[in-house]
């Protein structure tokens, strides 16, 4: 079973690399039982999302 | 000397209004200070970049606007910056981390798990986030204060989008560095906001 640190470092490298089945599956695992893990999960998505729009208006002030 | 198309003529032209200059030069120094945390090497890459445009202002094709065209040639020359700085620090400073880790340790227990004033809070849906322009400032605020060996790799992989391996070789790191200097960004990028913006705290940062 994995930690909150533990799995919440693997849902920011689930931004830059494919885990593999074995990560996958312990991570899947801990956020179906952790509600905290899983808004992170949610929220990361979300920053790299807004970090990519900050992009485009940071360009579209110019 | 390639030939000039009207597109290439006409943004070599562009250079040469000092209006034109001048807002782009500003605009170029605020991204180049974001980057590399130095006004001096942001004014020093931003001449570098400049004056590569004007010479190379003939291969400029027009299939994307002039600006976003000179923006490329200035990534390029902060990436070369960025990655000349790295072979001058040391592996303790890349890692300035005792603050770091601390910072990081403290949203856990001694177990590993959330401490109940740290778990994550509820965000609004991204897009509602975004169409409020008090966000983008705070968003600003949270990134200018992260550490800044941080706020390079976070930069390099969200915004200049390049590829963990290509930040790897261009910064000399281990894939496995990348990956904890990454979820150090992130997980105080997002404990900034929500601190910042979602519970209202004075951004003082």
């Amino acid at each position: 079973m994995l930690t909150c640190r533990e799995a919440t470092q693997l849902l920011s490298e689930k931004q830059d690399r494919i885990l593999n089945f074995k990560e996958l599956s312990a991570l899947q695992f801990h956020v179906m039982m952790c509600s905290p893990c899983r808004r992170f999960g949610k929220q990361m998505k979300s920053l790299s999302l807004l970090s990519k729009q900050y992009k485009k208006f940071d360009e579209g002030q110019k | 000397m390639p030939e000039m198309t009207t597109s290439n003529a006409n943004a070599s032209q562009q250079l040469y209004n000092d209006d034109f200059l001048l807002e782009l030069r500003q605009q170029m120094m605020k991204f180049a200070v974001l980057q590399l945390s130095s006004f001096h090497q942001a004014e020093d890459v931003v001449q570098e970049a400049l004056v590569s445009a004007l010479q190379h202002s003939g291969s400029f094709s027009g299939r994307s606007a002039f600006k976003t065209w000179v923006f490329a040639i200035l990534k390029n020359k902060i990436v070369d910056l960025i990655r000349q700085k790295q072979r001058l620090v040391s592996m303790s400073e890349l890692f300035d981390t005792e603050e770091n880790e601390r910072s990081v340790d403290e949203l856990f227990d001694a177990s590993g798990h959330w401490q109940k004033s740290e778990r994550p809070k509820a965000w609004l849906n991204p897009e509602e986030m975004m169409e409020q322009q008090d966000f983008w400032m705070i968003f600003d605020a949270c990134l200018n204060h992260l550490p800044a060996k941080c706020a390079q790799v976070f930069m390099l992989r969200e915004m200049i989008e390049l590829s963990s391996d290509e930040i790897c070789e261009k910064l000399d790191l281990s894939i496995s560095n990348l990956n904890v200097l990454m979820y150090r960004s992130r997980a105080r990028l997002r404990e900034c906001l929500e601190n910042k913006w979602l519970l209202q705290e004075d951004c003082s940062c």
